[in-house]
């Protein structure tokens, strides 16, 4: 087991400088002098030419980025704000537990409400439930979260007075966002394990369990849905990741202080260090979390394991492939 | 007799259309992508008023019989705003997805159609992008770029390439194998020849459905963009942009949020359930 994690997490190296690379070019990109930016307009071309040397402006690319990705990993140094001169970080490890807590809070929801409204729908398939819930499901795809946390803005803390429309101080701030936020989750999770279950009580095995006599919840639930789960935790892994870019605006129509309502009031002040160096942090923890997912993976099916034992290339080859079919089912 | 004869010479395309027309819900979804699409290139004569007409005498009116979606804080027509924002989003969702079609598609059947090395090092760099959250790759490119039309939709065209890229890749790699592009090779034809007149024509189907729900993420992302002061500049209208103005007077208007987010929902939803309805459409597997 620890050799599969080891493995995996060897793997992961070059994604992640692949990914620091990408940021890295788009930060390069980015029009304007840094060093100018930082010591403000009115900076003589000396003091300018002084703090481009300072900071290393004028040696090589490559050379550059492999001193940001040292950078990155000596001093976890995502970059420094233009606006407060202070490193990224300091700011980025207050803020994220807020944007995490949303985050896992949200995928809570939404796996109870996608995993259990996905089973009925299949089990009762062309049921007006399941119609009802496709329809609903499709829906939920298809709202924009900012618009939708705005519209529960006006109805459920301006007309109706239920719940607070903004800030973070109790439990009650917390109903809003994690709806809006879950609700495209539990959608895109509802409709996967919707056809995933429907594929998997085709199959023989099931009509099997159902010969024997087996009650019909235990065959659903645990023939059924064990095996229907894998392509649904693919899913919730990669629903993880909208949730990080989605946090980003609802964080910002909510007035949640956490990562992403940094980076949205960084966009407003054109402090793009903290911006890059949002995105590339909540890139790495997504990897992080796929990560996670995948050994997941092989405590629910043993095979993904043992396969890994026997021959890795042919396996993570085989991976690839399982992965690629569920991009093509998914549909956001 | 006849009627054998007649679907024998029905081709795949139409096969697929008959079946798209029986479902109701891709049709309903077809037709409003039609009006809508018409909308935005007849706005001139669409729309009561021009998109940035101020009368300041009118600020903030609710809906009226004047003016159907109210007004906003500069008196503008919301109904116009919104007609004139669909030019906008349409030409976004459309050139993004266009841009990650050729780009994501060339780089998926190259890969698919030569393996190995060139394979190897084409799928590595689309991991790479893949690993990073679209909406968040977007945001940052589109922090880098700048505002504004051309750059949003490279932003998010951008984003979206690996996607293409796997799904060309996988159904180049099945259709590859099949006999007829063997009988090509040994007629003569170039790679180039196999490739555009052989497998893509044969590997279109899951394209059409990913670049069909691509449309909708495209149109979902930008309005993202402009709600976040990434995307359109005022005064042009963009959906999401006027709802970034309409947040400031969300407690006494909640015409001038309502509006522009409901014509999203309705696009998205709409290209939502063409997409759904063509991709049951062309699943072989449900041919009976």
């Amino acid at each position: 087991m620890y050799k599969y994690i080891l493995k995996r997490l060897l793997m992961m190296i070059p994604v992640l400088l692949g990914v620091i690379l990408v940021i890295f070019i788009i930060i390069e990109i980015t029009p304007g002098d840094p060093a100018r930016i930082m010591l403000g307009e009115s900076a003589t071309d000396e003091a300018v030419a002084r703090m481009r040397e300072e900071m290393g402006l004028n040696r090589n690319i490559v050379v550059r980025f492999f001193d940001y990705v040292i950078g990155l990993i000596t001093r976890l140094d995502f970059g420094v704000s233009y606006r407060t001169k202070q490193p990224v970080i300091g700011e980025i490890i207050n803020r994220f537990p807020t944007t995490f807590k949303l985050a896992g809070l949200t995928t809570l929801i939404s796996v109870g409400l996608g995993i259990s409204m996905g089973i009925i729908s299949a089990t009762k398939q062309y049921s007006i439930f399941d119609n009802l819930a496709t329809g609903i499901a499709l829906f939920g795809v298809s709202i924009p979260n900012f618009w939708q946390g705005l519209m529960s803005i006006i109805i459920f803390a301006i007309w109706l007075g239920w719940l607070p429309p903004s800030g973070s101080y109790g439990p009650e701030y917390w109903v809003l966002p994690a709806l809006t936020l879950g609700t495209s989750a539990s959608a895109t999770i509802m409709r996967m394990t919707r056809s995933s279950l429907l594929e998997v009580i085709r199959q023989d095995y099931i009509r099997t369990a159902r010969s024997k006599g087996q009650k019909e919840t235990v065959v659903i639930i645990k023939h059924g849905l064990k095996n229907a789960l894998i392509p649904v935790l693919t899913v919730i892994g990669m629903q993880f990741g909208f949730l990080l870019g989605g946090s980003v605006l609802v964080e910002s129509v909510f007035a949640i202080p956490g990562l992403g309502k940094y980076m949205v009031d960084a966009i407003g002040q054109r402090d793009f260090p903290v911006v890059q160096g949002g995105v590339l942090f909540l890139a790495i923890s997504f990897s992080f979390v796929n990560l996670f997912v995948d050994i997941l993976y092989s405590y629910l099916d043993p095979r993904i394991k043992s396969q890994y034992k026997k021959d890795n290339k042919e396996t993570a080859k085989k991976d690839r492939r399982h992965k690629e079919v569920l991009n093509g089912k998914q549909t956001q | 007799m006849a009627n054998k004869l007649n679907s024998k010479k029905r081709g795949p395309w139409r096969e697929v259309w008959r079946r798209l027309k029986k479902n109701k819900m891709a049709m309903f979804g077809l037709t409003v992508i039609i009006i809508l699409a018409l909308v935005a290139i007849f706005a001139d004569y669409v729309a009561p008023y021009g998109f940035d007409d101020q009368n300041l005498m009118l600020r903030n009116q609710f809906p009226s019989r004047e003016f159907p979606f109210g007004t906003d804080n500069l008196g503008r027509c919301i109904l116009s705003r919104v007609i004139y924002g669909s030019r906008v989003s349409l030409t976004v969702g459309f050139i993004a997805v266009g841009i990650a079609l050729v780009v994501g598609g060339s780089l998926g059947a190259i890969a698919a159609f030569y393996g190995g090395k060139t394979d190897n090092i084409i799928m590595r760099v689309v991991d790479v992008i893949l690993a990073i959250p679209g909406m968040l790759l977007a945001i940052s490119l589109a922090a880098a770029l700048g505002p504004g039309l051309r750059n949003m939709m490279i932003a998010i065209g951008v984003g979206s390439i690996p996607g293409y890229a796997r799904i060309v890749r996988s159904t180049v790699m099945t259709v590859k194998e099949q006999e007829f592009v063997e009988a090509a090779r040994s007629v003569g034809a170039s790679d180039l020849r196999i490739i555009i007149s052989h497998i893509l024509p044969n590997s279109l189907a899951p394209v059409i459905v990913q670049s069909t729900l691509g449309v909708a993420g495209a149109i979902l992302s930008a309005s993202a963009l402009s709600f976040l002061g990434l995307g359109i500049r005022p005064p042009e209208p963009e959906w999401g942009g006027m709802l970034a103005n309409a947040r400031q007077y969300i407690r006494d208007y909640w015409h001038m949020t309502t509006f522009p987010g409901l014509m999203i929902v309705i696009t998205i939803y709409s290209l939502n359930l063409l997409g759904d309805g063509l991709r049951d459409a062309l699943d072989p597997r449900l041919k009976s």
